[in-house]
């Protein structure tokens, strides 16, 4: 198999990895994707915490058991948020079920998965900038962490992280103009 | 994703906070938790009088063993030993 360290892997070649019994990359790609199902569970689903914990759980332990049926491992994220939207539903339905409440349709909004699928590629990318950006940003933004805080972590003055940030936020946007040019900045049509 | 002003991608970070560690590790874990499990399993079936005990009281049994009681673990390892 390939040296890549695990976290440095793409998804695909994670999940290759854990199909072969790699446990370092089955870690990685539970750290990978543990946010994105979080979310769903908490921001789409509005799940209470037990429940989302309930639903966390018995999606990474199916995704494991079952990692030999996925047909295409790069498609490991919309096959994690089809699953982790299923187990959701079923127990918003069993819930109501045991309340003896009329069975709702989920009220969910398409356009938060689209967010979160958007997210999730800002999040990712964060693993390519250079220098500490990566870790700034998540710590100030995802983490809700202190200029001091993060500071004292990274062994920089407080005073420095707010221009570390717009720094990096600048890095963050190049990053993926470079990889995709708006068509703002190439012209009309 | 189309357009990548800084505001955006910053609200997009703040979308993503982290799942709380614990059950991060508790999923990561998985493998091992399921390598006991077989491990178990395997030890009920070749030993009738372990599965005596474990089919008696699962979580005694397992801790007299120095198994750790995991409750995922305990819930499968009912499962199997009920079908088995």
């Amino acid at each position: 198999m390939e040296d890549v360290p695990a976290e440095s892997a793409t998804a695909a070649e994670l999940v290759a990895r854990c199909r072969a019994g790699d446990q370092d990359a089955w870690r990685a790609l539970v750290e990978r994707f543990s946010r994105y199902v979080f979310a769903i569970a908490v921001q789409g689903f509005r799940l209470p915490e037990h429940a989302a914990e309930d639903v966390f759980q018995e999606v990474f332990a199916r995704t494991y058991e079952h990692l030999d049926r996925l047909r295409d491992d790069a498609a490991i994220q919309p096959w994690l948020a089809q699953l982790t939207r299923r187990l959701c539903i079923d127990h918003l339905r069993a819930s109501s079920r045991e309340q003896l409440e009329e069975e709702p349709e989920p009220d969910v909004a398409e356009d938060t998965f689209e967010r979160l699928d958007d997210a999730l590629a800002v999040h990712e990318a964060l693993a390519e900038l250079p220098e500490q950006c990566g870790e700034i940003l998540d710590r100030f933004f995802a983490r809700d962490e202190s200029y001091r805080t993060i500071g004292e972590l990274l062994g920089l003055p407080a005073g420095t992280i707010a221009s570390r940030i717009s720094r990096c936020l600048a890095k963050l946007r190049e990053h993926f103009e470079g990889r995709n040019p708006s068509p703002n900045a190439s012209g009309d049509r | 994703m189309t357009h990548y002003d800084e505001d955006r991608l910053a609200a997009l970070l703040r979308v993503l906070p982290p799942a709380p560690r614990g059950w991060v590790t508790a999923a990561q874990e998985l493998p091992l938790a399921r390598r006991g499990l077989d491990e178990i399993v395997a030890r009920a079936e070749a030993d009738a009088e372990f599965r005596a005990r474990l089919v008696a009281d699962l979580e005694a049994a397992l801790e007299a063993e120095g198994y750790e009681r995991d409750p995922a673990v305990l819930e499968a390892l009912r499962q199997r030993l009920a079908g088995g």
